[in-house]
């Protein structure tokens, strides 16, 4: 299915958000995720499944004023 | 000293992480700085999420009180899932909320400010709203369940420091026990001054020392300013007046008739 990750079109076999995570390299990193602009808290990312064209946000720490 | 969500700080000086020439000339700079609070931020991760990994590690070492914002949300819904995001990964209720209003001045959307404010108190956040010298948007934000103020001194980024000297009076007059920190626009020591001579309880700047060409004496320039000011504050100073009055004893002056 087709899902958007950080603003950029993805072709994925990940059925939900720990899978995709996974996928995509996140596995051991902390990072905080949101499906379709609502929070997936991390304990929740094994149960939420993915559908064709949502939008993911996947962020990190960053400097900010 | 003043509490914010009942936290004492040991400063009155809250600093952006932002903009630093390299992650050394930030760390220099906090150290002078003496801030206790380090504004942080959320923002999309690439590459399996080491650049994240090493900004953690940096303001690990700062040993500051993380204050994340939600800078660059436009919307209500943008700014609430921001804010969820920043608590689970900086593991804090503190939240510094940003809701712009407009792309040209970084003002405040002051009705999507207290639509969120109310939303995210209701989910236990502690909210610092960023927000302007308007006293009715304030207590809005007070009714939504803020217990700190973040007015701002002039747009963010642009160091033209206390733009509305009024305004900023009368709110700090009209609510003297709520917390305030003044956030943004500020550009110099002397316009921090100003704002802990009127009362503010502390200031929150970023470019001004991240842009300096020396962010580190900036940076403790700040903070000997901050401390001036809120020495001035408290030593209740004098009332200005039209006319000269000679400060040196007129009696007992030679060549008196």
């Amino acid at each position: 299915m087709k899902i958007t990750v950080n603003g950029t079109l993805e072709e994925t076999t990940a059925d939900t958000l720990a899978d995709l995570l996974i996928a995509l390299g996140y596995g051991e990193s902390k990072v905080a995720t949101a499906v379709n602009e609502d929070f997936v808290p991390a304990t929740m990312r094994a149960e939420k499944k993915l559908t064709d064209g949502d939008r993911i946000e996947i962020v990190a720490p960053r400097q900010g004023g | 000293m003043t509490d914010f969500y009942g936290v004492e700080l040991g400063s009155r000086l809250m600093l952006g992480t932002a903009q630093y020439p390299s992650p050394a000339v930030l760390a220099e700079a906090f150290r002078r700085s003496g801030a206790g609070v380090a504004t942080v931020s959320v923002r999309r991760e690439a590459g399996g999420g080491r650049a994240g990994q090493d900004f953690r590690d940096l303001i690990a070492r700062l040993g500051v009180r993380l204050l994340p914002n939600t800078a660059g949300c436009h919307s209500v819904r943008e700014a609430v899932t921001t804010a969820q995001m920043a608590r689970e990964l900086f593991e804090t209720d503190w939240i510094k909320l940003e809701v712009i209003g407009h792309a040209d001045t970084l003002q405040p959307d002051p009705f999507g400010l207290v639509e969120a404010a109310r939303i995210l108190t209701g989910e236990g956040f502690e909210v610092f709203p960023y927000t302007t010298e308007d006293l009715v948007l304030a207590e809005r934000l007070l009714d939504a369940g803020c217990e700190v103020l973040m007015p701002w001194g002039a747009p963010i980024g642009t160091g033209l420091g206390l733009s509305n000297i009024y305004g900023l009076r009368s709110l700090r007059a009209h609510l003297p026990d709520v917390p305030m920190v003044v956030d943004a626009g500020l550009g110099l020591p002397s316009h921090a001054a100003a704002a802990m001579e009127m009362g503010f309880d502390a200031v929150l700047l970023n470019t001004a020392v991240a842009k300096a060409g020396d962010p580190a004496a900036m940076a403790e320039g700040f903070a000997r300013a901050v401390e001036a000011g809120r020495l001035g504050h408290d030593a209740d100073p004098m009332e200005p007046r039209d006319m000269a009055a000679p400060s040196t004893p007129v009696l007992g002056k030679a060549f008196l008739e």
